[in-house]
């Protein structure tokens, strides 16, 4: 990262258990998208049309909580391939609302949503415990914030883009 | 405030004045030296709950929280070093993890005294394991509620509520992390029938443990200065004067 990134910036998103808000957010930097594409490949996001993750990526900006047995394999293999991984808003950096059944408990929050229909068969497998990303992967960046605003992730990518670790007090909070 | 002599000591290298008596605490907030604090309420007596007002005392190996130990003439003290930024860091990962908190959808949302901390003191995660606990929420009170996962056990609201309104209907059951915040004798707070329902409890509380009903998120704002106001009101007989402590 110290030469700053002559090349493209290789950048993947990833909508892990969250509402996509902070994929919203992520948009709400409106024409400064334009500024940033000219640096940057998406090569990864719910937003491309990539299927598979790519073998290298700078950075991937993490949305949602790790929920379920596809989100474990998901970030395990993200992490793998992520020179930084970004957790992006209250729910990778502390599990939010997508962690709010933890204290209630699964089978409680299954039968209280189901019934007795759960889909046994197609369905990725809820964890017991969700569990905020940074507690099943190393991450690098944390971006609290519900969503975190379009300027705060600004700031990020631009603070990234140019090798230094992004400075957020002053921009963002839990819950802001 | 009573005459007292003046001591003389040094906060982050400036020379302050404090009267005999006085909490350090309150020897660096006269002399508008910020130190970061969630269970003392200016009014209130100190217990030296959270710890986040720790401080360094040139001679004494310990931390020591600022609200639990007088001025001293020529003590030397230090409020912000990296030491402390990292153990207070780690204090509000503490409480974070040990009970719910989910800023987003609270009625303190924006105004609660936990959430600020955690962004001026830079906590943006929580290293530890979250603890998960199952803890209710008490609504049986007709405008007041109090929702447990959000509690810090701070004890603000048990200090004004015995010592402020003189009822003293909030209490502590229990011990550790397992402790919890109850009125009368650990009975749903709409049946207690020592509480006044003046809500001092909901407006010293720092989170959104206490709040109003019928507020949603963000919109429950508090007033705890009220406190200051009161004891001004009723004068130096009924003030709570600060403690001669040994």
């Amino acid at each position: 990262m110290k030469e700053g990134f002559a090349r493209q910036f290789r950048v993947a998103t990833v909508w892990l258990d969250g509402c996509s808000g902070c994929h919203m957010s992520l948009l709400d930097m409106d024409e400064r998208l334009m500024a940033l594409a000219d640096k940057i490949t998406l090569v990864y996001s719910p937003l491309v049309d990539a299927k598979e993750f790519p073998d290298e990526v700078d950075v991937t900006i993490v949305e949602g909580a790790v929920a379920t047995d596809e989100d474990l394999a998901k970030i395990r293999k993200i992490r793998a391939h992520s020179k930084v991984i970004v957790s992006l808003g209250d729910c990778a950096v502390t599990g939010n609302i997508s962690a709010m059944r933890n204290p209630i408990g699964l089978a409680a929050v299954t039968v209280r949503s189901y019934g007795d229909n759960l889909p046994a068969d197609n369905l990725p497998v809820l964890l017991e415990t969700v569990l905020p990303v940074h507690q099943v992967v190393p991450v690098e960046v944390f971006v609290p914030g519900c969503p975190p605003s379009a300027d705060t992730i600004h700031h990020t990518l631009v603070e990234l883009l140019a090798g230094r670790q992004p400075q957020l007090n002053e921009l963002t909070r839990f819950g802001a | 405030m009573k005459s007292r002599k003046g001591l003389k000591l040094t906060i982050d290298g400036q020379p302050v004045s404090a009267p005999q008596g006085a909490t350090l605490l309150e020897a660096a907030e006269a002399a508008v030296i910020p130190i970061p604090k969630l269970c003392h309420l200016s009014g209130l007596s100190d217990v030296g709950a959270c710890r986040l007002c720790l401080v360094e005392i040139q001679g004494n190996p310990k931390l020591q929280p600022a609200c639990m130990v007088n001025v001293r003439e020529e003590m030397v003290v230090v409020t912000n070093s990296e030491r402390l930024a990292r153990y207070r860091r780690m204090i509000l990962e503490l409480l974070f993890a040990e009970r719910n908190h989910f800023c987003a959808v609270c009625v303190s949302n924006g105004h609660c005294e936990l959430q600020a901390l955690a962004q001026s003191l830079g906590m943006d995660h929580v290293r530890f394991p979250y603890r998960n606990p199952h803890l209710e929420l008490d609504a049986s009170h007709s405008r007041f509620a109090i929702d447990h996962n959000r509690c810090i056990l701070c004890t603000r609201c048990v200090r004004v509520c015995g010592e402020i309104e003189g009822a003293h209907t909030k209490g502590i059951l229990g011990r550790g992390t397992t402790s919890l915040i109850i009125t009368d004798l650990a009975q749903p707070w709409g049946e207690a029938t020592t509480c006044t329902s003046c809500g001092k409890c909901v407006q010293v509380c720092p989170t959104g443990a206490l709040f109003e009903k019928g507020r949603a998120a963000a919109e429950m704002i508090k007033s705890p200065d009220f406190i200051t106001n009161l004891l001004e009101q009723r004068g130096p007989s009924e003030a709570r004067t600060e403690v001669e402590r040994p």
